[in-house]
């Protein structure tokens, strides 16, 4: 079970949350131009990333809150939880590390080095 | 290829079976094949086999990271039905349907096919309806489907617990005395041995790390152990498949989940048929060697860890037990996890890619096993063919775009 920490009510059991999916796929803001190919790209087309996958989440099960968390999909190790419309900044290094992690089997745990969360202005292209 | 029987049994009894021989061979990778397949799992193997067997194709690569049939091949329950409602999955999966029930015979390897019956039960008016019209669907598609009442449940199933005070009551069942179980293992081997037979390089220890493609065509893969060039390329590499296209550029509806299993000890005969439950998450059934095999839901991240969390275990064995209350004092012995592709329909994507001479077979989510030979079939038609087999033209990549999704949640459910 993974424990996830709610930017609002700290570190809980994974069965408190509910998954929401792949994080930063924004509604289109034309829907009247898109082509079908397009509406593909948003409703069903997902990175499945293997590595760090940027994803929401919900506090369903407490304050009720959406937010976004970055976990690495190969060793569920939580890189950074950040509130929805922040936008994430992988420091160079983690992401590299990443990578190198799920070329070879899962192996030793990564040092700290914290996630910068950018407060960004919510962007509107950004879902949350 | 030595063949198996009695006889063959009876010759290699007298050396104490010592000098049976290798049932493929380990070759190294030869720097161009007419088609490198990457994934030796079942799907993989099965349509190098059916490449070779059907289509004469023999000059073909299976290139696996790990061993032969050590993904989801070597993970599954091994169940096997084709009871699924639209037109187009129904004849697709009853097609495999009448591939396993002579597979043994085909590959002169004993896969084990037990057709011992699978009952998807249903627990509430919803499951009812859905499982009465999916009985019917079946029905005027050549399948074979029976509904059972509460009380017919009980005498196909003796140890089920039918009480109306149950949390979720069986209210019912769709039985397909046709499906059953296979041995997993088998399967792979089987189809790698008939297929290296026919001439298929099967290169274990060999893993994909790019795509070579040049001017919106496929020319090779990048491995391991060094560049192998290819006329056509086909991928069947389930959970990873998201990862393998990605080195193509090619984006895919997929999203890679665990899904965990487990077997409890060994123990006497107690359960002869399939049991399924959507509604409450599990199935159960009973190996030869007298483990219960169970099957729990997916996790419902994304996940490439083949470890899914505790809960949802806890979740599967509280719903197995209010089923089975008889299982209670049983004690498990291993549990473990896969990574499977799930598409937002439920339905798996067989055919062609937007670049040329690569294929796709991916998809399957947590219910590609019975698919096996049927897939492979499929797949080795249109990648010789370079063009779908009618079978699986339906579940192109392109229907995502149109639409024309093949919605199989109700007869896949989580439980495949
Ligand atoms: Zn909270």
């Amino acid at each position: 079970m993974l424990y996830i920490k709610c930017p609002w009510c700290g570190e809980r059991d994974e069965t408190e949350y509910h998954y929401g999916g792949e994080a930063h796929i924004a509604r289109p803001e034309n829907p009247d131009e898109l082509t079908d190919a397009e509406w593909a790209e948003y409703v069903f087309m997902r990175t499945n990333t293997k590595g760090v996958h940027r994803e929401r989440w919900v506090h369903s099960d407490g304050c009720r809150r959406w937010f976004n968390v970055a976990r690495n999909t190969v060793t569920n190790e939580i890189v950074a939880v950040y509130k929805a419309g922040e936008k994430l900044e992988l420091p160079a290094a983690e992401a590299v590390k990443a990578e190198a992690e799920t070329k070879k089997a899962p192996a030793k745990k990564p040092a700290k080095k914290p996630a910068t969360v950018k407060k960004a202005a919510v962007d509107k292209k950004e879902g949350a | 290829m030595s063949r198996f029987s009695i006889f063959s049994l009876a010759r290699n009894a007298m050396s104490w079976h010592q000098n049976w021989p290798s049932q493929w061979r380990s070759p190294e990778p030869k720097p161009e094949y007419d088609v490198v397949i990457i994934g030796a799992g079942g799907h993989g193997l099965a349509t190098a086999y059916y490449l070779a067997k059907e289509h004469g194709i023999t000059n073909v690569a299976v290139i696996e990271k790990g061993w032969l049939g050590g993904g989801n091949t070597g993970r599954n329950t091994t169940i096997v039905r084709s009871n699924y409602l639209w037109d187009e999955s129904g004849l697709f999966y009853e097609n495999a349907m009448k591939l396993w029930e002579n597979l043994s015979q085909e590959l002169n390897y004993n896969v084990m096919f037990s057709q011992r019956g699978v009952m998807n039960l249903a627990h509430n008016l919803g499951d009812v309806r859905e499982s009465v019209r999916r009985v019917n669907a079946n029905n005027l598609n050549g399948i074979d489907a029976e509904w059972l009442n509460a009380e017919q449940v009980k005498e196909f199933c003796p140890i089920i617990n039918i009480s109306k005070n149950s949390r979720y009551p069986v209210l019912g069942a769709t039985l397909q005395r046709r499906g059953g179980t296979a041995r997993h293992d088998a399967v792979a081997w089987g189809y790698a041995r008939g297929a290296d037979a026919m001439g298929v390089d099967v290169i274990q220890n060999c893993e994909v790390q790019g795509l070579m493609v040049e001017g919106g065509v496929i020319k090779g893969v990048r491995t391991s152990r060094g560049e192998i060039k290819a006329k056509k390329v086909a991928m069947a590499c389930a959970g990873h498949t998201s990862v393998v296209a990605d080195m193509a550029g090619i984006r895919l509806p997929i999203e890679s989940h665990p899904l965990q299993a487990l077997v409890s000890e060994p123990m006497k005969p107690v359960i002869d048929c399939v049991v399924m439950s959507n509604a409450v998450h599990v199935y159960v059934s009973q190996s030869d060697k007298g483990e219960l095999v169970m099957g729990a839901g997916i996790d419902p991240y994304v996940g490439y860890s083949q470890r899914g969390s505790l809960h949802v275990i806890e979740n599967q064995l509280a719903a197995a037990m209010e089923l089975f209350p008889l299982f209670s004092r049983t004690r498990l012995m291993r549990s473990w996890g896969g990574i499977v592709d799930t598409c937002p329909d439920a339905s798996p994507i067989v055919g062609k890619t937007p670049v040329k001479n690569l294929y796709v077979n991916a998809g399957w989510g947590t219910g590609g096993f019975k698919a096996t030979p049927g897939s492979g079939f499929c797949y080795a038609h249109t990648i010789a063919k370079d063009e779908p087999h009618p079978l699986n033209a339906p579940f192109s990549i392109d229907r995502f775009i149109t639409g024309a999704l093949v919605d199989e949640h109700g007869a896949a459910g989580v439980a495949h």
